[in-house]
């Protein structure tokens, strides 16, 4: 009877996951080894074409860029991040309040915030406006549009995914350790550098994979702020399903990421344990 | 000397992730289409209530998430439970691949199944494609948000419950759902904004009648800013914020 309840009360999840997670990516598996179609879609013969075209120059190109566009995100939002949770873990008296108003931001439309982004650093957007109006450059500058554009709106969108679990290990720290450095005479960036960033290791490691593995698949924020130019990989795979109506070659590249961002997770996880 | 640094990095800190919002704030009062104050005025969030295509937008994008909502909730809580009382790794692990899964690829492959068995079946993408969809990513959340609020609850109660002569069922209904209620609810408005502001996934399996306000959204965003998307932003950005304070609010109450 027991057992019965259990069954039936993961029956719902299951078929939930089964059918609308795993078949649909088996779907993807098998388009991506087909052939592409005349007006989109796919058809025989199999082929392994797609993942041969990934190697192409061009798609390379844009599976590095997305790395690197990643990493240094995710970069920006650990060191922009950090003096944020050293204070509210060792120096605000409310710290619930300050570390809510970091999490805020992030459940509010991430579309809204590129957005006001975007409002500000258009040509014709407050920044440009101002500054023109103050006589301080003669033409907008080309704030939107470009690959900083993008970096900043990724930086700005997963900053309190770094925030939290740097918080989090700081938080823990023994501040005996901390008093004992500065007690023999450690300066207090000393502190920093050889006491609580040493220690805060696993909020680093978790903060990276929470900024690094979104950034890496991102779409919006290139598709918005980098105007189409700064393509990353979520942006190609868009295109093969919309106006490329390459589905096989899209579905290759869509089990690419998916395979990256898997073993990127099971890597900096694995290094992670290690660590505890 | 190093506190102070750190007050002052903190203030700029909230500055950075405020200011953005703050300023389509104000603007959004604007009476000006231009990026220069002239006045103060509430026509552009009279103007959205009475666009047509707005309204639409709101009224799919708020059906979508309830009936989504619902569903997720329902099922990510059951899902939880019997995940907090019997180890599932398979159905565990796929929840923590669903949140891994970058969202155009959880989009593409859902196109992809819905495109597929629309071979067989004369149906269209619409509202129920994006409602399926919706129900598929958020689940996770859903099962991660209740299942930490079961770590924290006392078995004992149950125990006593069932040495009282409850079965399992009664146990469930009567002790564990009641205590766990303000988790439940705290998931559901979680999913609500999930499902309410996502654009990727969405786009990929919406139909032409199933338009939802972030694609509406999007769609001006590309073109340029307009003042009225500026006072739309706003509202939602104010309504989700109300519901996200609230999920907190009752997260706080259960533990």
């Amino acid at each position: 009877m027991i057992r019965r309840l259990w069954q039936i009360f993961l029956a719902p999840s299951s078929a939930v996951m089964i059918l609308l997670f795993f078949i649909p990516l088996l779907i993807v598996l098998f388009y991506s080894l087909l052939s592409r179609g005349p007006y989109g879609g796919v058809m025989l013969p199999f082929s392994l074409e797609s993942y041969g075209r990934v190697f192409d120059f061009l798609y390379l190109e844009i599976a590095w860029r997305s790395f690197w566009i990643a990493a240094i995100a995710t970069l920006l939002c650990l060191v922009l991040g950090f003096p944020l949770a050293l204070y509210i873990a060792r120096y605000s008296q409310r710290k619930t309040l300050l570390l809510n108003l970091v999490m805020l931001p992030f459940w509010t439309s991430f579309l809204i915030r590129i957005y006001a982004w975007m409002f500000l650093l258009r040509d014709t957007g407050l920044i440009n406006t101002v500054l023109l109006g103050a006589h301080l450059i003669d033409a907008p500058l080309p704030l939107l549009f470009n690959t900083p554009a993008v970096i900043l709106g990724l930086v700005y969108g997963y900053l309190p995914f770094t925030v939290l679990p740097l918080y989090a290990t700081i938080e823990k720290l023994d501040p005996a350790l901390i008093d004992a450095a500065a007690d023999l005479g450690a300066n207090p960036l000393v502190v920093i550098w050889k006491i609580i960033i040493p220690l805060s290791k696993p909020g680093i490691i978790a903060g990276t994979l929470l900024v690094f593995i979104p950034c890496l698949g991102a779409y919006l924020a290139p598709d918005l702020m980098g105007g189409g130019k700064t393509v990353m990989i979520g942006n190609l795979v868009q295109n093969q399903f919309t106006a490329s109506r390459d589905w096989p070659f899209g579905a290759a590249v869509s089990l690419l990421l998916m395979l990256a961002v898997v073993a990127i997770t099971a890597a900096i996880s694995r290094k992670a344990q290690d660590l505890i | 000397m190093m506190r102070r640094f750190l007050v002052l990095y903190a203030a700029l800190a909230y500055l950075f992730l405020y200011a953005p919002l703050a300023v389509l704030a104000v603007f959004s009062f604007n009476s000006s289409k231009l990026s220069v104050w002239q006045g103060f005025t509430f026509h552009w969030y009279a103007a959205v209530f009475h666009n047509s295509a707005l309204a639409e937008g709101a009224i799919n994008s708020f059906l979508i998430a309830t009936v989504a909502t619902i569903f997720a909730t329902t099922f990510g809580t059951l899902a939880a439970y019997a995940l907090w009382k019997k180890r599932v790794p398979w159905l565990m692990q796929s929840f923590y691949l669903s949140l891994l899964t970058p969202e155009i690829v959880t989009g593409v492959s859902l196109l992809v199944l819905f495109q597929w068995i629309f071979r067989f079946l004369h149906l269209h993408l619409g509202m129920p494609t994006v409602i399926l969809a919706h129900i598929s990513f958020s689940l996770a959340y859903v099962v991660i948000v209740i299942l930490a609020r079961l770590r924290a609850f006392d078995t004992a109660l149950e125990e006593a419950a069932l040495d009282l002569g409850a079965d399992e069922w009664e146990v469930f209904k009567l002790i564990t759902i009641p205590i766990i209620m303000p988790g439940i609810l705290a998931a559901a408005l979680l999913c609500f904004t999930v499902s309410f502001d996502d654009y990727v996934i969405t786009s990929l399996v919406a139909g032409v009648n199933s338009e939802t306000l972030p694609m509406i959204i999007y769609g001006l965003a590309r073109k340029g800013v307009s003042p009225d998307i500026n006072a739309l932003s706003m509202l939602i950005t104010c309504g989700l914020g109300t519901l996200i304070l609230l999920a907190g609010r009752l997260e706080h109450k259960t533990k």
